[in-house]
């Protein structure tokens, strides 16, 4: 029953490392361009990764009615409030004079906020107490009080994206943020979905945001050995699918849609970009750091959301084609990932896996971990409105265990009219959505 | 039709403990857990008490599977409570799981077990980080990001992110329990559990899971991550002589604040048709569900700026899609902090939902015995109300003594008929949840 209803996707936007409108992204992702620079945002020469893909030139308040009331967002809120304002505004929400703010919600896959390391290490040092191997916590309190800014703080919540775009739309319905690592926003645009089958809402603002860009983040995924440590070469250190992969590369930003249900959309005369129609969600359960070597888990999501769109793997179109055209990789250029995300769509859609193209834009935006998912689902869309594939750039070294359709280098013109997008988070979550031409 | 989903094991972890039974018998002779912090000096904090869990009453070595022993040292003080919880929920479920026993064929199909945990901002081990950055000083003192690069971080075991980042409360403990389904976790500070318990419904009505955990667990007790809930000034301030058990006092026009508790807990909700075919003990059914955002004009949601109208659209629609009427409510389990400004937003919205009734209806408050866990809170307003359904009892009230028009006050235990109980949560941000339990002949 609650299966009936038809979601579609009426509004997008994103802030990434590539620009901040959907035209300029799109033309830069085909044209096989790299947003991967050094890191200038702090001093990180010294660090075993010194490069990553970070958002330039961007000003929030262009996107905002009244920057005074978002005036201690952090970097990650600041992207989705430019990610949001595009998608409201290519939605014509504000148009809809019958547009009821308590029928609509939120749902994003935001991370937390960036830690200050200048004041946190003044504090932690001014209050360290070597013989006891503790800070004392005292003199830490007072330390705080002269070095840390309590706003700063209170907006390191992960909640607070959402928070900000609810207080800059006026919106009033159901608010969720999931923060399930590199699978959030594709998990909050799947839920979101879910959501608006069920009636909790009419339209639903989702996707993610994120940056780990910071100290500490790349510090994490440094000592994790997560990341490409190709710092001579670093143009070309995003080489996903590729033999030589070494890494995934950091990057940051926002996506943001607009998800609507078709009743709603149809009522107000709005035009849907694409339509959601499949999504899967499991857990490896396996190990805290490593992925299932068989990619059960990975398999499994897609596997639900190719059964939840009536869509056979194994199926043939008319001109022979499988039934999904285009598969937007999680691809993050880490050896097991690349190994595992190849094996899971093999098993799922056999013969058919090597005739379906294939590709990740974490080899031009690289890795915008919690908000990877949403800027891929966009992608994707766009994918379907051009008819035409971004490539995953830099891969010049075939891996012989690895013999998909890559896409390498040069992005395709072809028909693509339904795509499927995975996502899988450190720690086992994995999540996959299918989008298509909308039609009625 | 669309399943019906109930509830079948409750594991709520807090300073009295493991398990609905300590929880419960503390909350019936009106006991308090809170006292003079421990963890570190309070001293220069605004709020010196807090209710702790003591190793004594919980050691999460004590209950990990061996197979999962080893990964203890990569859990922070979230994660260990979150891992507690899922062992107290299943036991109290009566299924099993890899991680009850290996040997033992599961209960149920781990790829239809999902798990939806609510988690905060967890804030890194300040003396383990700190510890790190004093190697990394130059000349004067001061931390030198070139040597941190050089040599600096290598103090950092190289698996230090994995303890923080707030999917790991469900990672561990998918891979203890092997839950294979859908698994989120969701992070909207007090409303957390609340919006992950009409997640895991909404996860099984659609038939993406046969039985799911659900809640949340937080601990918010070191210097950072106490300093920033200072940093709300929703925390009461407290000088040497006062009586820790007496500080939170919900609805009353004294209130100044709450008081944090480490903890949470976690559920298990099961469709209503596979639970009755394994036979379960089921305990309360979920009427309804529904969540909705506040207008806050400080946009970060210290308070909301509605008069609690946003809480009041979100009891409005559960009970729609209960069926029930306004009558049918027999007790509420509010967010109930203490902080005045989320008190009369709570209580507003009661009044204008329950109109005359408001001044009778029993609040069931938590928060003054076992703190505010914060995402992890509303995992103890589900487990109360469910034990308040199966006991037909309603726990004792403790330090409120003069709500204004509402059933909050301090008061012994006391049978009652209980069908429909409401539970609401309330979060920094501006989320709000209601959900409706209710008793199975109900």
């Amino acid at each position: 029953m609650s299966d009936q209803k038809r979601i579609v996707i009426t509004g997008m936007g994103w802030v990434t490392p590539l620009g901040h409108d959907l035209e300029t992204v799109w033309s830069r992702l085909t044209n096989g361009e790299s947003g991967i620079a050094r890191i200038d945002r702090f001093q990180a020469e010294s660090f075993p990764t010194n490069f990553a893909a970070q958002v330039r030139d961007y000003d929030y308040n262009q996107y905002v009615n009244e920057p005074s009331v978002h005036a201690t967002a952090g970097d990650h809120t600041r992207f989705a409030l430019g990610a949001a304002r595009q998608a409201w505004d290519q939605s014509c929400l504000s148009a809809y004079g019958d547009l009821d703010r308590r029928r609509v919600g939120i749902y994003l896959g935001a991370g937390e906020g960036v830690l200050d390391i200048d004041r946190y290490s003044k504090t932690n040092l001014a209050s360290w107490d070597e013989t006891a191997g503790a800070v004392d916590a005292v003199k830490w309190i007072e330390a705080a009080h002269e070095y840390m800014d309590p706003w700063l703080e209170i907006e390191q919540e992960p909640n607070m994206p959402a928070a900000h775009i609810a207080r800059e739309y006026g919106l009033r319905g159901p608010v969720y943020n999931c923060l399930t690592a590199c699978a959030a926003s594709t998990q909050a645009i799947g839920e979101a979905t879910s959501m608006l089958k069920r009636g909790d809402a009419d339209v639903m603002v989702s996707g993610g945001t994120h940056t780990m860009l910071h100290v500490l983040g790349v510090t994490g995924f440094s000592r994790l050995t997560a990341l490409s440590t190709r710092n001579d070469d670093y143009k070309s250190a995003a080489r996903p699918f590729d033999r030589t992969r070494d890494g995934f590369v950091m990057g940051e930003g926002s996506g943001i849609v607009i998800l609507e249900t078709l009743d709603h959309a149809q009522q107000r005369g709005a035009q849907p970009l694409a339509e959601i129609i499949g999504y899967g969600s499991s857990a490896d359960a396996y190990r805290i750091t490593d992925m299932h070597p068989e990619g059960e888990g990975p398999g499994g999501a897609i596997a639900q959301a190719l059964d939840q769109a009536g869509i056979d793997p194994h199926a043939l179109d008319d001109d022979g084609l499988p039934l999904i055209h285009y598969i937007s990789a999680h691809g993050t250029g880490t050896k097991e990932n690349d190994a595992i995300e190849t094996r899971a769509v093999k098993k799922v859609f056999g013969e058919n896996a090597s005739r379906i193209p294939i590709s990740s834009i974490k080899s031009m935006m690289g890795h915008l971990i919690a908000a990877a998912g949403a800027v891929e689902m966009i992608t994707c869309v766009m994918a379907i409105r051009n008819q035409m594939i971004p490539p995953t750039l830099n891969l010049h070294h075939p891996d012989p265990d690895l013999d998909l359709d890559y896409v390498p280098n040069e992005s395709r013109q072809i028909k693509v009219e339904t795509c499927l997008s995975n996502s899988f988070g450190f720690g086992g979550q994995n999540d996959t959505v299918i989008v298509t031409r909308f039609q009625e | 039709m669309q399943r019906s989903v109930v509830i079948t094991g409750l594991g709520p972890i807090n300073a009295f403990g493991l398990g609905i039974d300590p929880l419960w018998n503390a909350l019936l002779e009106g006991k308090s857990a809170i006292g003079p912090i421990q963890r570190f000096d309070p001293g220069g904090f605004e709020c010196k008490v807090a209710a702790e869990l003591s190793d004594d009453l919980y050691s999460v070595k004590k209950i990990v599977p061996r197979s999962h022993r080893k990964a203890i040292k990569v859990m922070c003080r979230d994660i260990e409570l979150a891992v507690g919880a899922a062992k107290a929920a299943i036991d109290d479920a009566g299924i099993i799981t890899r991680g009850i026993d290996s040997d033992a064929p599961p209960t149920i199909d781990p790829s239809r077990f999902g798990c939806q945990i609510g988690a905060g901002l967890i804030s890194a081990d300040v003396d383990e980080l700190t510890e790190a950055l004093f190697t990394s000083r130059n000349g004067s003192g001061e931390f030198d990001l070139n040597k941190w690069g050089t040599t600096g971080m290598k103090n950092l075991t190289p698996l230090w992110l994995l303890k923080y980042l707030p999917n790991m409360l469900a990672c561990h403990v998918t891979i203890v329990h092997d839950c294979r389904g859908p698994s989120n976790t969701i992070t909207c500070c007090e409303a957390s559990c609340g919006l992950s318990l009409g997640e895991s419904m909404r996860v099984i009505e659609r038939g993406g899971a046969d039985a799911c955990l659900s809640g949340g667990t937080e601990y918010k007790l070191n210097p950072m991550a106490y300093y920033r809930q200072q940093c709300t000034k929703r925390l009461a301030k407290t000088s040497d002589g006062d009586d820790p058990a007496r500080v939170v006092r919900p609805f009353d026009p004294e209130a100044g604040g709450t008081v944090l508790g480490e903890g949470g807990g976690l559920l298990v909700l099961e469709a209503e048709d596979t639970a009755r075919s394994r036979g379960a003990r089921i305990q309360a059914k979920i009427s309804g569900f529904a969540a909705t955002q506040s207008f806050c004009e400080d946009t970060v949601g210290i308070a909301s700026t509605d008069d609690g109208e946003s809480i009041s659209d979100a009891i409005a629609a559960a009970l729609t899609q209960s069926g029930l009427k306004v009558d049918d409510i027999d007790a509420i389990v509010p967010f109930g902090s203490g902080i005045p400004s989320v008190d009369n937003a709570e209580a507003n919205a009661i009044r204008n939902i329950f109109d005359d009734r408001a001044s009778s209806i029993p609040l069931i408050t938590t928060i003054p015995n076992v703190g505010n866990c914060n995402a992890g809170n509303g995992a103890i307003s589900f487990c109360v109300a469910v034990k308040c359904l199966t006991e037909q009892t309603l726990p004792a009230r403790i330090n409120t003594e003069n709500a204004d028009r509402l059933d909050a006050n301090a008061c012994a235990p006391r049978e009652a008929k209980l069908h429909h109980i409401l539970v609401t949560s309330t979060s920094q941000g501006g989320q709000n949840t209601a959900a409706i339990l209710s008793r199975m002949d109900s």
